[in-house]
């Protein structure tokens, strides 16, 4: 294959359209309708209690780091306060963008607009974005948010553990959009009609910052710019973390989730900090599935996925050598073996795949 | 074409429930709501052409099993992206233990 190109505006995407690849009809495991409604059905209680404890404990690890400054002693509240608004917000961004967290619409869009502000990601902009990458999961050229492209952008995916590439993105897009344009490529999927609000949440979120950085120059301390912003770099590591393994060295233009997603068995503070998205090729394959009904269809589909990955350590040691051989021969890819009691791949689809090369089996 | 079209039986939906239905190499959904009236509408999403027969019925928004857009079943109305442009509706009417629709 010719080097792939990840624009949305390049010749791979103008491919996937040709092909058929772009809005395919996917593969999913068959659910009877009665047992697929009792997993969708939605409820507040989970995701009013996880959000209690997460906005809880962030005003209790900032309130003793903001004490504790600027003694070293406040460092550990600091880092704990980053990774649930660097990390958490990326799950609750999610979570309530699918509209899936909570069953009253407010509360989804309430929690969805300041996880939003947090990731840095407009919500107007990037609820489009990541519909495009339901539509076309990995699909080179179509799927706007493929983290683990081929070759691999190395420095980049290291510098992201700290959130670099992603701040500065984020944050020039908000200006861009702010002073009222939309970039070439984010004009592709959002609606003309929604243009006006992804300004306005540009705007407002500009004031917000100009504001923090206002207070932190009349102060004299970084304090402000801990609380709000700063920790978006220093706290983005396990959303990366556990961000990468959901599709990396997987295969590419597919129509099967099995074939490039993945699920990784976790312990239960990443699951809380990550919504159980862990679960990932469930999650592709039903979206509709609330997180916290995830674990129930994970058991339920087991039988028809490829076997997950014991732990996240287990995932990087699958991830890195793959990774690794793409930085030399971008077509390698792991392919997902199915146990005996899986539906085969659609071998008219993903003959390449379904017949091992050029892949690397799974071990 | 105004002629009333038999599309099931009413006891093939369940309350607050939805279920494909083909006529004519068309594709509606027919839905039963909350408190037993049906409806009709399209059965593909304005957005990216979906079955909503796949869909989650709450109250009266169905929502799109592929991008969790919605739509309130009764008007058609678009209520939550990604979609955007309203469903088609259809009436209906009970005639004994069918289920009839009116498909212009």
């Amino acid at each position: 294959m010719a080097r792939r190109d990840y624009s949305l505006l390049g010749p791979d995407a103008q491919r996937a359209v040709e092909t058929g690849l772009a809005a395919a009809e996917w593969y999913h495991t068959d659910i009877p309708r009665a047992e697929m409604k009792a997993l969708m059905a939605r409820t507040d209680a989970p995701a009013i209690r996880d959000t209690a404890i997460w906005l809880g404990l962030m005003v209790a690890f900032a309130g003793i780091a903001i004490w504790l400054w600027p003694s070293w002693w406040s460092v550990p509240f600091w880092l704990a306060y980053g990774v649930l608004y660097g990390s958490a917000s990326d799950s609750r961004w999610h979570e309530c963008g699918h509209g899936t967290a909570f069953r009253t619409a407010w509360m989804n869009t309430a929690v969805y607009h300041l996880a939003s502000f947090m990731i840095v990601r407009n919500p107007v902009t990037w609820r489009w974005s990541h519909a495009r990458h339901h539509t076309d999961t990995i699909i080179v050229g179509r799927d706007p948010e493929i983290a683990a492209m081929r070759p691999p952008a190395a420095a980049r995916m290291l510098l992201n553990f700290a959130g670099i590439p992603d701040i500065i993105a984020g944050l020039s897009r908000m200006l861009l959009n702010a002073a009222g344009r939309l970039d070439p490529e984010e004009a592709t999927f959002v609606p003309v009609s929604e243009v006006p609000k992804v300004i306005l949440v540009a705007r407002i979120w500009t004031a917000i910052y100009a504001a923090t950085i206002a207070l932190a120059l009349a102060t004299q301390s970084i304090l402000p710019l801990m609380v709000i912003g700063l920790p978006r770099l220093y706290g983005a590591w396990h959303f990366v973390l556990v961000g990468y393994l959901q599709h990396a060295g997987l295969a590419d233009n597919v129509t099967d989730h099995r074939l490039n997603s993945r699920t990784v068995l976790m312990n239960p503070v990443s699951r809380f900090i990550y919504w159980n998205m862990n679960y990932h090729v469930e999650h592709h394959m039903f979206p509709m599935v609330p997180y916290h009904r995830l674990p129930d269809l994970h058991a339920r589909i087991r039988h028809d996925l490829p076997a997950p990955a014991p732990s996240m350590w287990a995932a990087y040691r699958e991830v890195l050598p793959v990774l690794l051989r793409q930085l030399r021969h971008e077509d390698a890819f792991l392919r997902r073996d199915l146990p005996p009691t899986a539906r085969p791949y659609r071998a008219e689809f993903h003959a390449d795949v379904s017949a091992g090369a050029p892949g690397v089996p799974a071990e | 074409m105004t002629d009333w079209t038999d599309a099931c039986a009413t006891d093939a939906i369940d309350p607050e429930d939805v279920v494909r239905f083909d006529h004519g190499g068309r594709t509606f959904a027919l839905y039963r709501s909350p408190d037993d009236r049906w409806y009709c509408t399209d059965g593909l999403c304005t957005h990216e052409q979906v079955h909503l027969a796949d869909g989650l019925v709450m109250d009266h928004l169905i929502e799109c099993p592929k991008h969790n857009g919605q739509f309130d079943y009764r008007t058609g109305q678009a209520k939550r992206a990604p979609v955007c442009v309203n469903l088609r509706t259809y009436e209906t009417r009970v005639d004994g233990d069918r289920v009839l629709v009116r498909i212009g």
